[in-house]
């Protein structure tokens, strides 16, 4: 995994009138890693992510990609959030093909990249289904792959497997991982599931509650994959909710 | 506890089939036979659509089996019967009736005392955290609150068992938990026969005493868990952890 700084995000404040949401957050992320970010209900968590899709503008600070400002325009920003948002009317090959068609992707190098996360995400035989047609957590395995397809400088998830049960969770969970090593995806994943986190996450970055800061910034160093039954993963989320649990 | 192990409900050998696309008949529901224990928190897990609601309305008597009985107390079921409570996901109040109407609904119909129903709605009013709300209609309710209605209104008509088909199913995962830890309580306060039904692995080892696991459709029992951890319980505690990985093993993958 390459040192290099993907993201840089810097002295992000965000104000709504009077009230202080997010407090002069600051941190790093490297190209590659996959960083969670945890905390509190209602602590700003989906500000922050707002911000980092550019559908809020700071109050001050800058988010960087590749040491310039972010620019949905110019860099590769995807995002797969709780509801499924797979386009209706498009087929779960075309949906996967979209972001592609609109980054002016050339045929053959978007059917290269369709195939292949048809095949990763066990698809295949449904690639001319159409969303109705699919069950929830297929839709939600389409949307993770329509995420990854842009090969995205930055990819956002939004507590993508909110309703689901465990079972599907820590399949959805294992998919989103295999995908991430197959790509090499930079990703922020925000979920108040604190199993998941520690699950999914190379570091988590524990927000504290409103006005959010970054209240620890802490490495998960256990190997691959990982087990939830294991004292070490027991204790680190023990940790974690502690940390969390404000008041 | 020597109580648990008296049987309340007996259901022996149902099957259900139901006429497929083609007309052909198609199994539904495959020769279950199981106990109900009186005081037990019972819980009917399954993936989705395996036809566990199928089971439920004949153990409710909504439905009649193509083969087997259900009998409650010595009694067999053939017809919906007012000593089984039911709570359901779309908790099915009236809008333009006030809380405590929507809860003493059944009572009234069948001409009970007032005085008598209005007491005992008003101590499960307080049980289930809604005091104080007994004049509102459901519109002004969260999905939370709208399913403690629900409950309260089961447990108004004093029901030998209560049944409940996956009622939290349309809630947020958080608001799911904080209800998961209401009936809990409930539970302790006001100790009925409870059969649950749901698909979330993680609310039955929450609240049940025993598992039912079914397979995918048409259902059968796959196995029976015994739960033997004390509540309230811990998410974080290894056995849960280890007991949640197992049933996860053999739960059917609903994909």
């Amino acid at each position: 995994m390459a040192d290099k700084v993907k993201i840089k995000v810097d002295h992000l404040t965000k104000r709504f009138g009077d009230l202080l949401v997010l407090d002069d957050i600051s941190f790093e992320v490297k190209k590659g890693e996959f960083i969670c970010v945890v905390g509190p209900t209602g602590c700003g968590k989906t500000t922050f992510l707002n911000l980092l899709t550019r559908i809020y503008q700071p109050s001050s600070g800058e988010l960087y990609i590749d040491e310039e400002p972010a620019d949905p325009k110019k860099h590769n920003i995807s995002f797969a959030f709780q509801e499924p948002s797979a386009m209706p009317w498009l087929t779960v090959e075309e949906n996967l093909e979209f972001g592609l068609k609109i980054k002016k992707i050339p045929k053959e190098e978007r059917k290269k990249r369709v195939d292949r996360i048809l095949k990763l995400l066990g698809m295949e035989n449904l690639r001319n289904a159409y969303p109705k047609q699919l069950s929830v957590s297929e839709e939600q395995r389409v949307i993770i792959g329509r995420a990854f397809s842009t090969y995205p400088d930055l990819l956002l998830m939004d507590e993508p497997y909110g309703q689901m049960d465990i079972k599907m969770r820590f399949y959805l969970e294992d998919e989103v991982l295999k995908l991430w090593k197959e790509f090499g995806s930079t990703v922020i994943f925000i979920t108040h599931n604190i199993e998941e986190a520690i699950y999914l996450a190379e570091r988590v970055l524990i927000l504290s509650n409103k006005p959010a800061k970054i209240k620890e910034n802490l490495e998960i160093n256990l190997s691959r994959p990982r087990d939830v039954t294991s004292e070490e993963f027991i204790e680190l989320r023990k940790y974690v909710t502690d940390q969390i649990k404000w008041w | 506890m020597e109580q648990k192990y008296l049987t309340r409900l007996k259901i022996s050998n149902i099957s259900k089939s139901f006429p497929n696309k083609e007309g052909k008949r198609e199994l539904a529901v495959d020769n279950i036979s199981l106990d109900v224990y009186d005081g037990e928190f019972l819980v009917l897990l399954g993936p989705g659509r395996c036809g566990k609601s199928v089971l439920l309305n004949m153990i409710a008597g909504l439905m009649k089996p193509d083969e087997g009985k259900v009998v409650l107390d010595g009694e067999e079921i053939t017809k919906p019967n007012p000593q089984m409570g039911m709570v359901f996901q779309k908790t099915g109040l009236l809008p333009w009736l006030t809380v405590m109407d929507n809860i003493t609904f059944g009572p009234r119909q069948r001409g009970e005392s007032k005085k008598i129903y209005t007491e005992r709605a008003q101590k499960y009013i307080d049980m289930v955290g809604l005091t104080g709300f007994e004049k509102s209609y459901p519109y002004q309710l969260s999905g939370g609150m709208k399913q403690r209605v629900g409950i309260a209104r089961a447990y108004t008509n004093e029901p030998k068992i209560l049944i409940m088909d996956e009622p939290f199913g349309a809630l947020d995962a958080q608001t799911r938990y904080s209800m998961e830890q209401e009936v809990q309580n409930i539970v302790e306060k006001d100790r009925r026969t409870i059969i649950f039904v749901t698909n979330n692995i993680e609310e039955a080892l929450m609240l049940g005493d025993r598992i039912i696991l079914f397979t995918n459709y048409p259902a059968r029992i796959k196995k029976i868990y015994d739960v033997n951890i004390s509540k309230p319980r811990d998410t974080m505690d290894r056995t849960f952890l280890m007991l949640r990985k197992e049933i996860s093993e053999n739960t059917d993958l609903a994909l």
